[in-house]
C-alpha cells in the first residue's frame, strides 16, 4: 500500500512539474507581452477541418515541445560526450526532486472519508492515513538544500563540457552565482527553524495553522529567501549565467533540441518549487486564515464562529489554497523577471556576499533574541528546548 | 578666457532606493497596471483603434493577414493599366511612361488599331505592355508621365513574396486585372473617344500640319 501510495503521488507531482513548465512557458510568454503592450504568440494552431484552434497561443508551447523532440541532436566536436549528455539531466532531476518533501495539503484520513466532521490535526493516527507529500524525511527542508546543491553540478558540467569558452564562462557563472546564493538561502532559513523548533515542512504548517503565517514573523528572511531563490533559479535579475550580450546563451550554448528543453523546463519547474518553499515555509503552506483542521473557526472580535466541515471539504480547500499560494507566487516571480533589468556580475556577487548573508546572520541572531525575550531567559544558563 | 563648468551631482541615493525592495515594488506596480489593462483590452476586445486614437496606450498590435490598416490615399502600390468603358486599356502607346521610369523597368511594343476602326489614326494601343516589378522602383513617375490617367499605382498591394523572378514580370494581361483601392478597374477622369461631339479634338490625318 505504502508503495502504491509514494508511486502515485511521485507520477501526480512530476506529471503535473512537467505540464506547469509547459503552461509557465506559455504564462511567461502571454504575461510579459500583456505588461509590453504586446499581443504575445497567437499563430500555432491546431487545424480541424476549416477551423483553426489557437487557444490564445497555448498550442504554442505544443509546438516547442514537438519542435525540440525532431530537431538534430547536434553534438559539439572535442567535447566530453558522456558529461554532455549527462548535464542536462542533473540540471532537471534535482529540480523535480526538491518536490519530494513539500507538503501540499492536509493529511486524508482514509477512515474518515466519509463523516461529516473532521479530526484533530494532531490527535487522529489511527486507521490509514494519506500524508499529502510524498517523502516523509527526518531531516526536512535540509533535504531541499542538499539537493538544490546538486542542480549546480548540471550547469557546471554543461559549461565544461560543451568545448566552448562562452559556455566555460557561462558554467563558471553559474557554479559561483548558485554556490553564493546558497549560503544566505540557506542562512535565510535558520530563523525560521529555531521558531518552528522543526525542519520538517509538515510541522512547520501546523506551526503556522497554530500561531500566525512565517512571513509575519520572519519577514526578514522572507527577502532574504525569496531574493536567494530567485537566484538559484538563474533568471532575470539573476542571469548572468546566460547573459545573452556578453556569453551568448551561457552554459547551454551548445545545447540543442531536448536537452536544451531540460534545461529550459528546470528553470520553470525550479521556479514552482522555489514558490512552493516560499508558501509551505512562510505561508502557511495548505492553511487558510481562520481555518483549521476541523473546519471554519473564527473566535475574534467577539464573534464566535465553529463550522465544521466534512473531511474531504477540508482535505480539497487545503489543496485548492495550496495550489493557488503557488500559482500567485510563480506568478509575482514571472512580475518580477520582466520587470526588472539584469544585475551586473559584480553586483550580484555583492548582494550575495556583502549584504545578504550579513542581513541572514543578523536576522538568525535577532530572532535568537526575540525567542529569549519571549520564553524568558534560562535561568540557570542550561538552555533547555 | 574662463571656463564655465556644470556640476553635476551624485544622484542622492535614500537608504529607502539603496535597498531596492520599495523600487522594486513600484517597478511591479507599473508593470501589473499594464499587464491588467492588456489583459483587460485582450479579453474584452477594446484594443485601441490606431486610425481614431493614434497616440492611446494600450495594445497597438495589427493582427496583419486578418486585419489591414488602409493605405494612404497616395501610397504607391503594384501598377494596374485602368480600362475605358469597352474594356480595352486606356494607354494610347506614347511610351511616356517608359521614358520617364529611371529603372527602365517597362516595356511597350506600340500597334496600330487595324483598319477601319474609328481610333486608327487617332491614337495607338499597346500590343504588350511589360512591368518589371523587381526592377521597378515604385518612384510613381509614370503615373506622372501619362497624358491618359492609363497606369496608376493606387492598388494598394504590395509585391507578392514570389519564389522566381519570371513571375515578377508583369504582362498586360496581368495589369490590367488589377483593381484599384476605389474597386473599379477605370480612372476617375472623363475620357473622350474619337467621334465625340463635345470634343472633337485633333486626330493625326486632319491636323493641319
Amino acid at each position: 500500500m505504502f508503495w502504491i501510495q509514494a508511486f502515485v503521488k511521485i507520477a501526480l507531482i512530476v506529471g503535473v512539474l512537467v505540464n506547469m513548465a509547459a503552461i509557465l512557458l506559455w504564462v511567461e510568454r502571454k504575461q510579459s507581452a500583456m505588461m509590453q503592450d504586446r499581443i504575445g504568440p497567437n499563430r500555432a494552431a491546431i487545424v480541424v477541418g476549416s477551423m483553426r484552434i489557437r487557444a490564445a497561443g497555448l498550442v504554442h508551447s505544443i509546438a516547442d515541445g514537438i519542435k525540440m523532440i525532431w530537431k538534430e541532436d547536434w553534438e559539439p566536436t572535442g567535447g566530453d560526450k558522456l558529461l554532455y549528455r549527462l548535464a542536462p539531466i542533473i540540471a532537471l532531476v534535482p529540480a523535480l526532486c526538491l518536490f519530494a518533501v513539500i507538503p501540499f495539503g492536509p493529511t486524508l484520513h482514509v477512515s474518515h472519508l466519509r463523516d461529516l466532521w473532521s479530526p484533530e490535526w494532531a490527535t487522529e493516527t489511527a486507521g490509514t492515513v494519506i500524508p499529502m507529500r510524498i517523502a516523509t524525511l527526518d531531516v526536512g527542508l535540509l533535504y531541499v538544500f542538499a539537493v538544490a546543491g546538486a542542480g549546480v553540478i548540471g550547469a557546471a558540467l554543461a559549461g565544461w563540457s560543451s568545448n566552448n569558452k562562452f559556455s566555460l564562462l557561462g558554467g563558471l557563472r553559474a557554479s559561483s552565482q548558485m554556490v553564493s546564493y546558497e549560503v544566505a538561502m540557506g542562512l535565510s532559513l535558520v530563523g525560521s527553524f529555531m521558531i518552528y523548533q522543526s525542519v520538517q515542512p509538515t510541522d512547520m504548517v501546523n506551526w503556522q495553522m497554530q500561531h500566525c503565517w512565517g512571513i509575519f514573523v520572519q519577514p526578514l528572511a522572507f527577502i532574504l529567501f525569496a531574493t536567494s531563490a530567485i537566484a538559484e533559479t538563474k533568471r532575470v535579475p539573476f542571469d548572468v549565467p546566460e547573459g545573452e550580450s556578453e556569453v551568448v546563451a551561457g552554459y547551454f550554448t551548445e545545447y540543442a533540441g531536448l536537452k536544451f528543453g531540460m534545461f529550459a523546463s528546470g528553470e520553470l519547474v525550479e521556479v514552482c518549487t522555489s514558490s512552493a518553499l516560499l508558501v509551505v515555509v512562510f505561508l502557511g503552506g495548505w492553511q487558510l486564515p481562520f481555518v483549521q483542521n476541523t473546519g471554519l473557526e473564527f473566535h475574534y472580535l467577539g464573534i464566535d464562529v465553529s463550522w465544521h466541515w466534512a473531511h474531504i471539504v477540508v482535505v480539497l480547500v487545503g489543496l485548492l489554497t495550496f495550489i493557488v499560494k503557488v500559482l500567485v507566487l510563480v506568478f509575482l516571480q514571472l512580475q518580477i523577471r520582466w520587470t526588472l533589468p539584469r544585475f551586473r556580475y559584480d553586483q550580484i556577487m555583492m548582494l550575495g556576499w556583502k549584504i545578504l548573508l550579513p542581513l541572514a546572520l543578523l536576522n538568525v541572531l535577532l530572532t535568537g533574541f526575540g525567542i529569549l525575550f519571549i520564553n524568558g531567559f534560562p535561568a540557570t544558563g542550561a538552555m533547555t528546548p | 578666457m574662463t571656463a564655465t563648468t556644470k556640476v553635476i551631482r551624485k544622484p542622492q541615493r535614500t537608504m529607502a532606493d539603496q535597498s531596492y525592495v520599495i523600487e522594486l515594488v513600484k517597478g511591479l506596480g507599473v508593470t501589473l497596471k499594464h499587464f491588467f489593462k492588456g489583459t483587460r483590452q485582450m479579453v474584452t476586445g477594446t484594443t485601441p483603434d490606431l486610425e481614431k486614437h493614434p497616440y492611446a496606450d494600450g495594445i497597438a498590435t495589427v493582427q496583419y493577414p486578418e486585419e489591414k490598416r488602409p493605405y494612404a490615399q497616395r501610397w504607391r502600390g503594384v501598377h494596374r493599366l485602368t480600362h475605358r468603358d469597352d474594356g480595352s486599356p486606356r494607354c494610347v502607346a506614347c511610351l511616356c511612361c517608359s521614358t520617364a521610369c529611371p529603372a527602365q523597368c517597362i516595356y511597350i511594343k506600340p500597334a496600330e488599331y487595324a483598319e477601319g476602326d474609328k481610333r486608327r489614326g487617332y491614337e495607338r494601343y499597346p500590343e504588350e505592355f511589360v512591368i518589371d516589378e523587381l526592377r521597378c522602383i515604385f518612384c510613381g513617375f509614370c503615373v506622372e508621365a501619362c497624358p491618359c490617367d492609363a497606369i496608376r499605382m493606387d492598388t494598394g498591394y504590395h509585391m507578392t513574396a514570389l519564389d522566381d523572378r519570371a513571375s515578377f514580370i508583369y504582362d498586360k494581361a496581368q495589369l490590367m486585372s488589377h483593381v484599384g483601392q476605389d474597386g473599379t478597374q477605370k480612372s476617375a477622369n472623363p475620357r473622350h473617344e474619337p467621334g465625340d461631339p463635345t470634343h472633337p479634338g485633333v486626330t493625326r490625318l486632319h491636323g493641319g500640319h
